[in-house]
């Protein structure tokens, strides 16, 4: 799973199943990241009074 | 008294009901969960799997949940990605649907493995030489699109969103959704894609196997081309069923009609592509390996031409011509008609490629392998169709699921009892008569 496993193989195929992977966790990861530090900040600037 | 959570603007049943509605589902749930666990403490003895079939119920359950809940992608990426904006008023429940889908997945293959806990052997120790690999992290990097995408909806329940940090974070969630849905666009086109690989090479099975285009057999592609076509259509009907139960219409016909239209569309073009590959393989690639169409559909109890009319035709033609006629996909009886032939031709689809696959018989000393689940399999198999049903109820009552709801559904004013009380309260609470407008 990662390039310190004793399994590790640098080759096409561990690169591209492994790699697809990480791409796609980071891509949620971040995207997760971004929208809670977001939400953190607008509160602590006082927004989120108005509710639908 | 529950009321502070249902949303504003729209009617529940009474709580009993409700209660009542969810013991009834929830003994099946029971029964199911009493199956799962003997399946994990006897171990998969309790099945009527054997050498013949390694796959079989759970692995056609899986299939078929998956297609179905290929709704929730494909809609994902219409709305988000192409711009479809009038799908807002279905997005929402096209993402529950997908997300019960996934997570039963999920659950069943928990079961299937026979030992869940070295479930994430799957990542540690990857066969990267495996379609099924890649179906394991895209399904699970899937399921976890398909959380971000449900987590605003329960953030957004009444009492939940009174919290500034939590309305905000939903806000958020909802602004960037677009990267969340290319995403799960992305992923879910490979899943599905290789869930179809993986009968395709097997060219020691001539009933499945297919040519390729590059390392790619033809069922990659029309897996995932079915799983659009055919996921909204399931969309489409869960939706007329909680039309029906809950005798309100919830979502605006314009939606309905282009979602409709969009999986007709995809579904003729889809088995258009799936009788040339039918032709092709009954032609050219099963004859080159000893076989011919005969062999896959005589000398059996049950596999007879008839499956094949059933899923090409009856689940595929028929439904297709007919949402992509407007005065048939107009008339709501007919559009539910389509989707009931639409779904039941995909999961026919799904049996063909998981267990007529097992049974043809291979080698010429070989008889067909008749398979029959045991009532462990099929208690499993229930098991998330009643966890689906409870977590639909649950969402339906507590969360704003159809945007649409209230405005098509206005509430009745209050009684006359009710109206003239508060009037008399008015007046009690009123001016003293004889004052002054200063005074008062």
């Amino acid at each position: 799973m990662f390039p310190f496993s004793f399994e590790w193989i640098w080759d096409m195929s561990h690169i591209i199943f492994m790699g697809g992977l990480w791409y796609a966790l980071s891509i949620l990861g971040a995207g997760m990241t971004f929208c809670i530090i977001k939400a953190i900040l607008a509160t602590a600037n006082g927004k989120g009074g108005h509710h639908h | 008294m529950d009321s502070a959570l249902i949303p504003k603007g729209v009617k529940r049943c009474p709580i009993w009901q409700f209660a009542l509605g969810l013991g009834v589902v929830g003994a099946v749930l029971l029964w199911g969960v009493y199956a799962m666990f003997l399946c994990w403490f006897k171990g998969l003895n309790q099945t009527n799997m054997n050498d013949y079939y390694g796959f079989a119920l759970w692995i056609w359950a899986d299939l078929a949940v998956i297609a179905l809940g290929g709704g929730a992608f494909f809609t994902g990426l219409l709305k988000y990605i192409i711009g479809k904006d009038d799908l807002k008023n279905i997005i929402n429940y096209a993402v529950l649907i997908g997300f019960i889908c996934y997570s039963s997945a999920l659950l069943i293959l928990a079961i299937d493995v026979g030992q869940p806990l070295r479930s994430w052997f799957i990542f540690w120790h990857a066969n990267v030489h495996s379609m099924l690999t890649e179906v394991a992290f895209c399904l699970s990097c899937y399921f976890a699109v398909l959380t971000i995408e449900y987590i605003p909806l329960v953030l957004e329940n009444r009492q939940l969103d009174k919290i500034p940090f939590v309305h905000n974070l939903t806000h958020t969630m909802h602004e960037h959704m677009a990267i969340f849905a290319a995403t799960g666009a992305f992923l879910s086109f490979f899943h599905q894609g290789s869930l179809g690989g993986v009968a395709g090479v097997l060219f020691g099975r001539p009933f499945a196997y297919r040519e390729h285009l590059f390392i790619w057999p033809w069922t990659f592609f029309l897996f995932t081309w079915s799983a659009a076509a055919y996921g909204p259509s399931f969309t489409l009907l869960v939706t007329r069923i909680t039309e029906k139960i809950t005798r309100k219409k919830l979502v605006k016909d314009t939606t309905i009609q282009l979602l409709a239209k969009i999986s007709g569309w995809m579904m003729f073009t889809y088995i258009t592509a799936k009788i040339i590959d039918t032709v092709y393989w009954a032609t050219t690639t099963a004859p080159s390996l000893g076989f011919s169409l005969k062999d896959f559909y005589s000398n059996n109890p049950v596999y007879g031409y008839w499956i094949l009319g059933a899923e090409l035709i009856l689940g595929g033609v028929i439904p297709a011509l007919m949402l992509i006629t407007p005065k048939i996909r107009s008339n709501r009886l007919l559009l539910t008609l389509a989707t009931i032939l639409a779904v039941m031709g995909v999961c026919l689809n799904r049996w063909v490629m998981v267990l007529q696959v097992m049974a043809v018989p291979v080698m010429s000393f070989d008889t067909w392998a008749m398979y029959y689940p045991s009532w462990q399999e099929v208690a499993t198999t229930v098991l998330p169709v009643a966890y689906g049903i409870i977590l639909i109820m649950i969402s339906y009552r507590y969360l704003p699921i159809f945007p649409n709801e209230a405005e098509l559904n206005p509430l009745e004013p209050e009684t006359p009892v009710v109206a003239a009380a508060d009037t008399e309260e008015a007046a009690e609470e009123g001016p003293e008569p004889g004052l002054t407008p200063a005074e008062a």
